[in-house]
């Protein structure tokens, strides 16, 4: 046990934390696309698990065939357009309900992730032979990208859901029968919704893998999950902090803050020597605990165990 | 404006569940025609307004709005011919977005809906003095949400944003069925005041009596999937509650039973 605390640097700590920041960016904006359908459309959309890395294969494939990375990474946002489109139509025109939908895609996308990254499960980018946007070598740099990126996405959806179009998704996501008769075609607002968000997602990707300096058809994996944890800790955290006061802008940059400090205790988890392999785990009973917490709270104001304690006490 | 001929439609056909609900019924609305519907439980009058709203496809007959036939089109696109307002408060708002998003989003009802802005400050002073009409001070809460409103005032609201984009035909199924005496009648009164401003033509669906009678020109009483009975004018002028009872016994031609109905008396 002593040997175990001896073995614990706090100056290495300290020094992951500037890479665990400049993650946490990355998986913050990955959230925001998350965000868009769990909270604006009221979808758990599934498929952003195969998404993240279509953005990485797309981005890291078109690299290396000499594309530009900022090109690179606009294909991996239509890729990603493509890919939310489709668990869109699975929903909307075939009936299919929107968390199988979102499965049924994901588990194509994999195939679908290995063809483009050439039936290689892994491929590398060397920073040393191309100009990425963003690298894990230069951790400063990475935490000015990807803060840059996330200030401009949350700038960029938030004007566009205060657009007649961005109003309309809302409107979708919050009351389908009002939705319909205002006129608004639901259908088309829910594929547009899901493939805004995998399209963030797949960007996402596409600078984790520059980042990481390769791009894995398992890096995936969990996004919705951890994305829903950034999603939920920022709100957590926004409402906190702000209370009544946190509006619409206010919560997209916690969902960023969510990324962060998801990121922090993983790196947290890292540097206590767990492995890291239990932070799936570790994330699934965060996840949980927050995600119930809004629920129990309103059973704990009106139970029935409540009410039953009640009228035993007025009797006496 | 509104021409419907001999609509019918089956739920759950070929089922033990096998409901008749519209056998052949035919109805012509004239331009500001405020028509009041009445009728016991699973008369039918719900399903003739959600036939007319496009919520699924007839199985024979057809619907026209104001020369449309608009018999092949599901509901968002009758949209720009229709305003709603439905029995359940919650259902005709969405509670997540603002006062004035609300509004903005029926204001737009039948256009494309493109990126110019979902709100626009010309439109909030507008906004303000139509809430004005309602007289329930919302004018001065733009940006609350509306999940903080209560049912009466929802459902106010949900009026106004049925009428703000003048509609050729304003559906409003037992609007007012769910709120406090006092506060239906608020709402009723605002209807009333509306449908009279803009010279709408309405149907009005009530389990109220004597609202059927006071309110509306035109008086149609449904059952069992038809319409059973049509007065207008004069005749609907001096109709009382005992007569309407009356006469649904003698065409029905059944022993008038509906507590509900009955409760509105």
């Amino acid at each position: 046990m002593e040997a175990y605390f001896a073995s614990l640097n706090p100056m290495d700590l300290l020094g992951r934390f500037p890479s665990g920041i400049a993650q946490g960016l990355i998986w913050g904006v990955m959230a925001l696309g998350v965000y868009i359908t769990f909270r604006l459309l009221d979808i758990a959309d599934l498929s952003v698990d195969g998404t993240f890395s279509t953005g990485a294969a797309v981005t890291v494939m078109l690299i290396l065939a000499g594309w530009n990375p900022w090109a690179a990474l606009l294909i991996a946002f239509v890729a990603g357009l493509i890919a939310g489109s489709v668990t869109g139509l699975l929903h909307t025109v075939f009936g299919i309900p929107a968390i199988l939908a979102g499965i049924l895609t994901q588990y194509g996308l994999y195939s679908i992730n290995l063809v483009i990254m050439q039936m290689k499960a892994n491929q590398a980018v060397s920073v040393d032979k191309y100009s990425l946007i963003i690298s894990g070598r230069s951790v400063p740099t990475a935490i000015l990208v990807g803060g840059i990126f996330a200030v401009a996405l949350i700038i960029i959806l938030y004007l566009f859901f205060g657009t007649e179009l961005g109003s309309a998704i809302r409107a979708t996501g919050c009351n389908q029968q009002m939705a319909k008769a205002q006129g608004i075609n639901i259908n088309v607002m829910k594929v547009l919704g899901l493939a805004l968000s995998n399209g963030i997602v797949a960007v996402a990707g596409g600078l984790a893998a520059q980042y990481s300096g390769f791009a894995d058809v398992n890096s995936g994996r969990g996004s919705i999950v951890i994305g829903l944890a950034a999603v939920i800790i920022g709100e957590v955290l926004g409402e906190a902090i702000l209370h009544k006061k946190l509006n619409f802008f206010g919560r997209l940059i916690f969902v960023i803050v969510g990324g962060i400090i998801y990121y922090l205790v993983y790196t947290l988890v890292l540097w206590l020597k767990i492995d890291s392999n239990l932070m799936k785990l570790f994330t699934a009973i965060i996840v949980a605990i927050f995600l119930a917490v809004p629920y129990l709270k309103g059973q704990a104001k009106s139970s029935f165990g409540r009410a039953g304690k009640n009228s035993r006490l007025e009797g006496k | 404006m509104l021409e419907v001929k001999n609509i019918s439609k089956t739920f759950n056909p070929g089922t033990i569940n096998e409901k008749k609900a519209l056998r052949g019924v035919s109805l012509t609305l004239n331009d500001g025609d405020f028509v009041t519907v009445i009728g016991g439980n699973g008369a039918g009058k719900s399903t003739l307004l959600n036939a007319i709203a496009g919520v699924w496809p007839v199985d024979t007959g057809s619907i026209t709005i104001d020369g449309q036939n608009v018999t092949g089109l599901p509901d968002y696109r009758r949209a720009s011919l229709i305003g709603r307002v439905f029995q359940d408060p919650m259902t005709g708002t969405a509670a997540t977005m603002q006062i004035d998003e609300n509004l903005a989003l029926a204001r737009r009802r039948g256009s494309r809906r493109g990126l110019r802005w979902g709100v626009t400050a010309a439109e909030r002073d507008e906004y303000r003095e139509q809430l004005k009409i309602l007289n329930l001070g919302l004018e001065d809460r733009l940006t609350a949400k509306v999940g903080l409103l209560s049912g009466g005032q929802r459902q106010a609201l949900t009026l106004l944003m049925a009428t703000l984009q003048k509609p050729k035909l304003l559906l409003l199924d037992e609007h007012t069925a769910a709120l406090d005496p006092k506060t239906a009648e608020k709402v009723l009164n605002a209807t009333e005041k509306i449908i009279d401003r803009d010279h709408l033509t309405a149907l009005m669906i009530t389990h109220n009596m004597k609202d059927a009678i006071t309110h509306g020109n035109r008086l149609i009483m449904m059952h069992e999937g038809n319409i059973i009975y049509d007065v207008s004018g004069e005749e609907k002028k001096n109709l009382t509650v005992s007569q309407l009872l009356d006469k649904f016994e003698e065409v029905s031609g059944s022993e008038f039973a509906n507590d509900k109905m009955m409760l509105g008396i």
